[in-house]
């Protein structure tokens, strides 16, 4: 899960790394309340999305004034189809040198990364893209953490007179990474102003699977997917008009694929998981047709943990009235088939012919 | 013959008495497998459709010797099951728990190296070897015995494309589920390696999804193989930013996109199925049986 900037700073700041003084604020009139104790502003739109400077989701402001109008103008603005809700209001740092300074997981080695560039506030992608030689990579060894060698490496690279303030921030970023389970701690732009160092922004995004030993409340996009993470259970909102309701996450995205070869569009992407029962397959059709585009509904099962005649019989129970496309395969198979075919329903034999039988279908409605 | 497990296998079964563990205990009985042992910490002394449950892997090694161990922990204790299971030097460690935290799969991969154990997964299926020996999850009624190497990210998805083999006369040697997190055990190359190796194997299905570049890190290796290998790679609708179900399976602003790896895969030459029975029809062709 991704974290909000504001969230992420005042880890930051609990840790020691300093960050511009500021509020968050859900009403543009605040603004000005806070602009009046510290004067210049920056007022920055708080959404889990990239590219906010760009998108005018980050102004500043001179007088608290100044700062309501602007934050009238951000407040309620969609970026990249998220409307803001929030703001975080803070003291303006006018930048002498930005930097960048990033830990993330490298897939290959198995292990986390350092990252840090000479320059910051720009996308760290391009850069690694368009001038590689710019970008310092480390990788550190997930049972000793971050060398000392290592730390000073990143700190001459970014400024030898002030290595010591540097290697403090490159020493406390890591304890961040690794005390909340990071998936990427990025501090960019880190900025040097009159002498002092500041995360202007804080990006934290936090492993899921860790979120049993951590604090965060999860909040998830849109009302589907929250109720399908809340029954243990994985939703993706797609734009087409065929649902897909599947064990398993490659099988769900081999169905999908399929729908597509068939020249069909898929409406979602679920993944009941393995073992699920009568109660949660329920849970699941009601998730996969409370999106209204949804004309025919594909179930594809292949169970090991998860039982065919529990499935078929929360098919058989059921109270929506959208078409559906059924393949049951595996654990109980037979006693799953049987149910069906008690209440008139058929089977599809492969994902291949729920696909195409589905694709159909929905020309057809 | 096949990879990695065969009829003479020991297998123990960490996590034997919660309920995943004892329906799969089960299964492999059923299926074939020499289940030697269990371990739940706490229900040391009792047993389990038989099977001796210890309260500590050091406990079974000395009693039972496995030369396995398939971990059904929950992901809460899963790192410990498997540091438990690498300090007493169990050659193969197969975990199927779905939820292990990446950064314990960072500390566990790093312990591997230098010790004498290969761990597969964590969040799969297992390895099969049909008419041998399953230390895993994957449904007993779909095998075959064969020569069809198959490995796989995926798991029911992985059933499904044994089943066509199995129901199209191509039998496998060994099916492999390295695991749909972005850390895993062991890698598609090393597993590639295995099947090069093993004369029962005549050609290779791998199966890859969306996310990382796991499937682009195989190529050199499957040019350089005596073997032919056919690729089977999904997520081609996924949208970006959005995991697919699998932590590991998002197509990130760094790549791993479906298309990339299947364009990287027919650049190098290499067969790309672009559905299960596509794989067996192609394979067909290939493989004289």
């Amino acid at each position: 899960m991704d974290l909000y900037e504001h969230d992420a700073k005042r880890i930051f700041s609990k840790y020691g790394i300093p960050v511009p003084a500021g509020d968050l604020v859900t009403d543009a009139r605040q603004a000005g309340e806070i602009a009046a104790k510290l004067g210049h502003v920056a007022i920055k739109a708080q959404v889990l999305a990239g590219g906010r400077g760009k998108a005018g989701g980050i102004l500043t402001a001179a007088t608290p004034q100044e700062a309501v109008q602007k934050a009238e103008r951000i407040m309620g603005m969609s970026i990249k189809g998220l409307t803001v809700k929030k703001l975080l209001v803070e003291e303006y740092k006018k930048p002498e040198k930005e930097m960048y300074i990033g830990i993330t997981i490298d897939r290959k080695a198995r292990s986390p990364v350092f990252i840090a560039a000479t320059e910051g506030g720009v996308d760290i992608e391009e850069i690694a893209k368009s001038s590689p030689e710019k970008i310092f990579r480390t990788h550190i060894n997930p049972l000793t953490g971050i060398h000392d060698y290592q730390v000073r490496s990143v700190a001459y690279l970014l400024g030898r007179a002030d290595s010591a303030s540097i290697s403090n921030l490159v020493r406390k970023l890591y304890m961040i990474f690794t005390d909340h389970d990071c998936m990427l701690a990025e501090i960019n732009p880190l900025v040097r102003t009159s002498g002092a160092f500041y995360a202007l922004d804080a990006k934290m995004v936090i492993d899921d699977n860790s979120l049993f030993r951590q604090e965060f409340a999860q909040e998830e996009e849109d009302e589907l997917s929250a109720l399908a993470k809340q029954h243990g259970m994985s939703y993706v909102g797609l734009d087409g008009d065929i649902g897909c309701m599947v064990n398993g996450a490659g099988l769900a995205m081999a169905t999908l694929d399929m729908i597509e070869q068939h020249g069909g569009r898929p409406a979602n992407f679920m993944d009941v998981r393995a073992g699920a029962d009568e109660e949660q397959i329920r849970t699941a059709l009601q998730i996969v047709s409370a999106n209204k585009n949804v004309k025919v509904i594909i179930i594809n099962i292949f169970g090991g943990l998860t039982r065919c005649d529990e499935v078929a019989r929360a098919i058989a129970g059921r109270e929506i009235k959208i078409p559906l496309v059924i393949r049951l395969a595996g654990t109980h198979e037979e006693e799953g088939r049987k149910i069906l075919s008690d209440h008139g329903i058929s089977m599809a034999m492969s994902t291949q012919e729920v696909a195409r039988r589905a694709v159909e279908l929905g020309h057809t409605h | 013959m096949g990879i990695l497990i065969n009829k003479n296998t020991r297998v123990l079964v960490q996590g034997i008495t919660g309920h995943e563990g004892s329906f799969h205990t089960a299964q492999m009985k059923e299926f074939g497998t020499d289940v030697a042992g269990g371990v739940t910490p706490g229900k040391g002394g009792s047993e389990v459709f038989g099977i001796p449950v210890f309260d500590s892997v050091k406990e079974a090694v000395e009693e039972v010797d496995p030369d396995a161990t398939v971990v059904f922990v929950p992901p809460r204790f899963t790192a410990d099951a498997i540091f438990e299971a690498i300090d007493s030097e169990i050659e193969l460690i197969v975990c199927i728990t779905e939820g292990v935290p990446v950064h314990d799969m960072m500390r566990i991969c790093a312990y591997l190296e230098g010790s004498s154990s290969r761990l597969i997964g964590p969040n799969c299926p297992g390895i099969t070897t049909p008419g041998g020996s399953k230390a895993g999850i994957m449904p007993n009624p779909i095998h075959l015995p064969g020569n069809i190497g198959l490995v796989s990210r995926s798991g029911t998805l992985t059933y499904e494309i044994i089943d066509l083999l199995s129901k199209g006369g191509l039998g496998q040697s060994t099916s492999v589920g390295i695991g749909g997190d972005p850390i895993i055990g062991t890698s598609f190359v090393e597993i590639l390696n295995l099947f090069e190796e093993d004369p029962a194997t005549h050609a290779v299905v791998l199966v890859g999804e969306i996310g990382g570049t796991a499937e682009q890190d195989a190529i050199d290796f499957i040019e350089a193989m005596s073997k032919p290998v056919i690729a089977y790679v999904v997520g081609v609708s996924a949208p970006p930013g959005k995991t697919m179900g699998h932590a590991g399976a998002i197509v990130s602003k760094g790549g791993g996109t479906a298309r990339e790896k299947i364009q990287a895969f027919e650049s190098a030459g290499i067969m790309v199925g672009n559905s299960p029975e596509d794989i067996v029809n192609k394979l067909k062709n290939i493989v004289i049986i």
